[in-house]
């Protein structure tokens, strides 16, 4: 039975892995940029919500509410700024200038914060102790099945924006062929900003549950970041549907990978994450540039 | 219609001009100046050097392996790692220490020939993301190792025998020997024939695949050496600074360092990455004490060199004068073939 | 009315010229047949009016206004439309929403343009990828309208197509023309050119070498220019 509630709070971690990882795909989907700066973005996004918190005593998920629009105006910028120019550089500046903003960003957290650990568990509600108890050994944290609904609403919200939304319509298009997108009218860099203001949100949203379930700091990004690609990079780069995959995938490896021996955990999720990669697929669904 | 002569006067292709050969001696007569540090300078003055040279051989190789091959990995630190522990290993067993970091070096250039069969498949993202889970996942078996010191990190007490002033100078001729072996190895790979098939590839790999360049051998070679050249910087960081610990040598701040010094000295140049290296040096000399803000400002300048400056200080000045002081490339000399009139 | 001017244009690929010193006037309803070999620049010189490629020197005014500096999606806006030489259409998207992404208000709706081009209608929820030479065709042409546009350029429309497929592109085509809608169209094909358009402009090199109305132009001359073998009468 154990084995069983390792796989069900494995699917239930494979939710977060999922949320966190649909910006990164968005993002890479639409303009094949790697952002290498997405896990300091979610931390970041938990950061700003622990200011509100110091100044409002009020649920955290309220004060996510003053939040998530600093952040879609600041990936608007981000892209309009920064990463438009990176991209007419070449394949190779946008990641290296991610790489920069990544640790721009950890530093000045650092700065601003100190290095202690933080949890925004308790500013929750009762929802981090809730939980369902199915059997002895099996229980669904109401936490747990919250981020995998959020999850998969956000994914599916998307899913439905691209595919049936003029907007939506617009940016698979210039996803395809931005060039040809412009000679039919689409402004090609505002919807690559709109697309990076998206996965910033998104990213938001996923800090806001990494520091409920778990603890955060200044340096928690790259993991974040390393988890978020290989959620996507099992589900096959740019499809959505296949982000939750990838994610649950992931999530299972690693919570089975504890059972044996919870130092194994997240050894476990690489070492099925580099099988993914070796195997003839290279990814569970088909690479498709556009979803 | 009469046929109309053209005259073509012979073209030479041309590897040295006078500018680079003599930058080239000169450079060569100053590493073997270099030899000489440890006995004109102070021991403090070696270690500054001694980690100089360091970067400049990371920067090398990141930069063989970005600029010349095409492959972007931001997991370089796993042969760091793996060249500084293997030192740990092999000293455990027996050998001796600045033996060990010899073998440890070849042991990591060994190690990436099997990997290379199944890295050099992935197209650039899965590449790069698969190189820095390789890295994790050796810092992550490194650290169930207790006789490796686990978490918590090991020194190499087999320095200990040597006295501290013989110590860094051993450190310091070993890696001035690596250092200056990698360079001259990349050196003479970029002049020769498989050095133009790398930067055909670097410039356009459809095109040199068509015709006829051996695309991957071309990558697996600079593979191969980038991960034996890393893990050689990583065995002279332990003997350099004694202390190493999974959490930061296999860090992926050194990914940062590497893309710093390349993006800052032009990226697929040869001078550039060492020219990179001394900036490095030089800010870390300067404000290395100045914590989070020095690390703010590199990662700000790596942001601005990227979106202003994308060929680097070396690649900018190189083509605006097409100036080589180490020459890789060729030049073509002679007269112009006459145009045929209207 | 002018619509559409060109002044002393220069364009590069790279260092390449490709289209030195075109200067040109496009009256509104007129229509232009651009002739010439495969590198003469014709390509070039519509991707630079739709505003895709920047020009190196020169002016392009659009109904008196100086758009030199404007974005392609602005000029789409303005009025100007691009049928691009390969077709170009989105892949993935199903070619009812291939015109629905171009739409802008006007009489030219997704219904409209099904009308237009009854041979879409069964297909057109089949993704682009999907479609034959000539279908493709047709959807790049109503994408094309579905922009509404004051200018519409078409390039190579025939290239690759079956005769059939040729035959049925035209028809669409001179429906339009009697609508009166202006158009610069680069054709390989002379007859073609000169069956549709009134005046006829040859480029070789990047330059314009001839310039006149079908009537005045013998077929013969036009071919002279293609080839550019005026230059070698002229040297023998």
């Amino acid at each position: 039975m154990t084995w069983v509630n390792a796989v069900v709070q494995g699917v239930l971690l494979g939710g977060y892995y999922a949320l966190l990882a649909c910006g990164l795909a968005l993002m890479f989907g639409v303009m094949r940029i790697i952002n290498l700066a997405h896990g300091d973005i979610a931390v970041l996004g938990a950061y700003l919500i622990t200011v509100v918190l110091d100044h409002w005593n009020v649920n955290a998920f309220i004060a996510l509410v003053p939040v998530l629009p600093v952040m879609l105006i600041a990936g608007y910028g981000l892209q309009r700024t920064m990463l438009d120019r990176a991209l007419r550089s070449g394949v190779l500046v946008p990641l290296l200038a991610t790489f920069g903003l990544s640790i721009v960003i950890q530093n000045l957290l650092l700065e601003k914060f100190s290095p202690d650990v933080r949890s925004l568990g308790g500013n929750a509600g009762g929802l981090v102790t809730a939980s369902w108890q199915i059997s002895n050994q099996l229980s669904i944290s109401a936490l747990g099945a919250l981020i995998l609904g959020v999850a998969v609403a956000i994914l599916g919200g998307l899913q439905l924006f691209l595919s049936r939304t003029q907007a939506g319509r617009r940016m698979r298009a210039t996803a395809q062929d931005p060039d040809t997108a412009e000679l039919v009218g689409i402004d090609s860099r505002g919807v690559y900003a709109r697309a990076t203001a998206i996965a910033v949100a998104t990213a938001c949203i996923a800090g806001l549950f990494l520091a409920m379930r778990s603890t955060f700091d200044p340096f928690s990004g790259p993991t974040q970041l390393i988890f978020a690609f290989e959620a996507v990079v099992i589900g096959g780069f740019g499809s959505l549907w296949g982000t939750l995959v990838g994610g649950i995938v992931l999530g299972v490896a690693q919570t089975i990978g504890a059972q044996i021996d919870p130092q194994y955990s997240v050894l476990a999720g690489h070492l099925v994450f580099l099988a993914v990669l070796a195997s003839p697929h290279g990814g569970i669904f088909r690479v498709r540039p556009a979803t | 219609m009469t046929a109309v002569p053209a005259t073509t006067a012979a073209v030479r292709v041309q590897r040295w001009t006078r500018l680079s050969a003599g930058f080239t001696s000169g450079f060569g007569l100053f590493a073997v100046a270099l030899a000489f540090v440890p006995v004109a300078l102070s021991q403090t003055a070696t270690q500054k050097l001694t980690t100089l040279l360091i970067l400049v051989l990371m920067a090398a190789m990141w930069n063989a392996l970005a600029g010349y091959g095409g492959l972007v990995s931001i997991g370089q630190q796993g042969f760091i790692g793996l060249g500084a522990y293997g030192t740990v290993w092999l000293c455990n067993h027996g050998m001796s220490p600045y033996r060990a970091m010899v073998v440890a070096t070849l042991f990591c250039g060994a190690v990436s020939l099997p990997v290379s069969y199944l890295v050099l498949r992935f197209r650039a993202a899965q590449f790069a993301i698969a190189m820095w889970v390789l890295a994790e996942v050796a810092a992550i078996l490194v650290s169930f190792d207790h006789s490796l010191g686990a978490g918590t990190g090991t020194s190499l007490i087999e320095l200990n025998y040597y006295s501290p002033d013989a110590r860094q100078s051993y450190t310091y001729w070993l890696t001035l020997g690596m250092t200056a072996f990698f360079l001259a190895v990349l050196f003479v790979l970029l002049r020769s024939r498989m050095g133009s098939s790398l930067q055909a590839i670097r410039d356009d790999e459809e095109a040199a695949a068509s015709v006829g360049v051996r695309v991957v051998l071309g990558k697996r070679i600079l593979f191969v050496l980038a991960a034996a050249g890393c893990g050689g910087a990583g065995a002279m960081t332990l003997a350099n600074t004694l202390f190493i610990e999974p959490g930061s040598i296999f860090g992926v701040n050194f990914t940062a360092y590497m893309i710093f010094m390349v993006l800052v000295g032009g990226l697929g140049t040869f001078e550039g990455p060492i020219l990179g290296a001394i900036v490095l040096f030089l800010i870390q000399n300067h404000w290395g004490s100045s914590g989070v803000w020095y690390l703010v400002g590199l990662g700000v300048g790596a942001i601005l060199f990227a979106l202003l400056l994308p060929r680097g200080l070396w690649g900018t000045l190189r083509d605006r004068y097409a100036i080589q002081l180490l020459p890789v490339g060729h030049f073509l000399r002679g007269a112009r073939a006459a145009e045929e009139p209207a | 009315m002018t619509l559409l001017a060109l002044e002393g244009i220069e364009a590069r690929h790279g260092l390449l010229p490709a289209v030195r010193g075109v200067s040109l006037d496009v009256a509104e309803g007129e229509v232009l047949a651009l002739v010439g070999a495969n590198g003469a620049g014709k390509t070039t010189l519509l991707r630079m009016i739709a505003g895709a490629h920047r020009p190196s020197a020169g002016r392009v005014r659009f109904g008196g206004a100086d758009i030199t500096s404007v974005r392609a999606h602005d000029r789409v806006r303005m009025g100007i439309a691009l049928v691009p030489e390969g077709r170009r259409l989105f892949p993935s998207l199903t070619v009812e929403e291939n015109l629905h992404v171009a739409a802008r208000p006007g009489r030219w709706t997704v219904d409209t343009v099904l009308d237009a081009f009854p041979l879409l209608r069964p297909l057109r929820n089949r993704r682009a990828a999907n479609l034959s030479g000539g279908e493709q065709q047709a959807t790049a042409i109503g994408r094309a309208l579905m922009t509404n546009p004051r200018l519409l350029l078409l390039d190579e429309v025939s290239l690759g197509l079956a005769p059939v497929a040729v035959e049925s592109v035209y028809r669409s085509l001179e429906t339009l023309i009697a609508e009166g809608v202006t158009m610069l169209l680069v054709e390989q094909d002379l007859t073609r050119a000169t069956s549709v358009a009134r005046r006829v402009v040859c480029m070789l090199e990047g330059r314009l070498v001839l310039e006149g109305t079908g009537q005045e132009l013998t077929r013969e001359q036009i071919m002279d220019a293609y080839f550019g073998l005026h230059r070698a009468r002229r040297a023998t």
